[in-house]
């Protein structure tokens, strides 16, 4: 009796082409890649909400993270929170080069303003991974 | 730039609106289920925020 084969699985990794342009662009302008996908009511809904919460960190006076040296701790928080702070794509880079430099200063709406400008990040990546099932096939 | 000013309260509140909105949006495949999901994080969060508030309270009687 031949048994039935299952089916290979099929690299989502593989078609580059399909997937690279709407994640890259998911980056640099949150929910752009959603756009791209002709989502366009996600793309607003995660565009506008990442936007959002980047303004309020400003408008906090939140301060971006800066890579430093020093105990494990302190590399990991730093770097990630630099990484995450660059996820935000052009906000963040638009915030830097038009002379965006808030130093990192005692109080608690400082600090909730810097963890906003983090969260913005973390919110594009969700966004970039969500972009990328969509042009992979993985979800319509 | 103006600087906004907000409490604890007020700023965990704005973040859980717009992270809510965020997961809802990723995790789902339907829009009814993605607003189901989305109004269930943000329970979530509201439920963690006066639950920690409550306990720094106590933590500080």
């Amino acid at each position: 009796m031949a048994s039935k084969q299952p089916e290979p699985e099929k690299n989502a990794l593989a078609d580059v082409g399909a997937w690279a342009p709407p994640v890259a662009v998911g980056w640099l302008v949150p929910g752009g890649g959603h756009l791209m996908l002709k989502r366009p009511l996600r793309a607003a809904m995660l565009g506008g909400a990442v936007a959002i919460t980047f303004l309020l960190g400003l408008l906090m006076r939140g301060a971006f993270f800066v890579p430093q040296e020093g105990d494990l701790l302190t590399v990991v928080i730093h770097r990630g929170g630099y990484i995450a702070d660059m996820c935000s794509g052009l906000l963040y880079f638009l915030a830097t080069w038009l002379g965006y430099d808030q130093p990192d200063v005692a109080g608690h709406v400082h600090d909730y303003g810097t963890k906003f400008l983090a969260a913005a990040g973390l919110m594009n990546v969700l966004a970039m991974v969500d972009a990328f099932e969509i042009a992979t096939g993985q979800k319509d | 730039m103006p600087k906004m000013s907000l409490s604890h309260f007020e700023a965990t509140l704005l973040f859980s609106i717009l992270a809510s909105v965020v997961l809802g949006v990723v995790t789902k495949r339907t829009d009814r289920e993605r607003l189901r999901y989305g109004l269930y994080c943000l329970a979530c969060f509201a439920g963690s925020i006066f639950g920690a508030g409550w306990v720094m309270y106590f933590m500080h009687l």
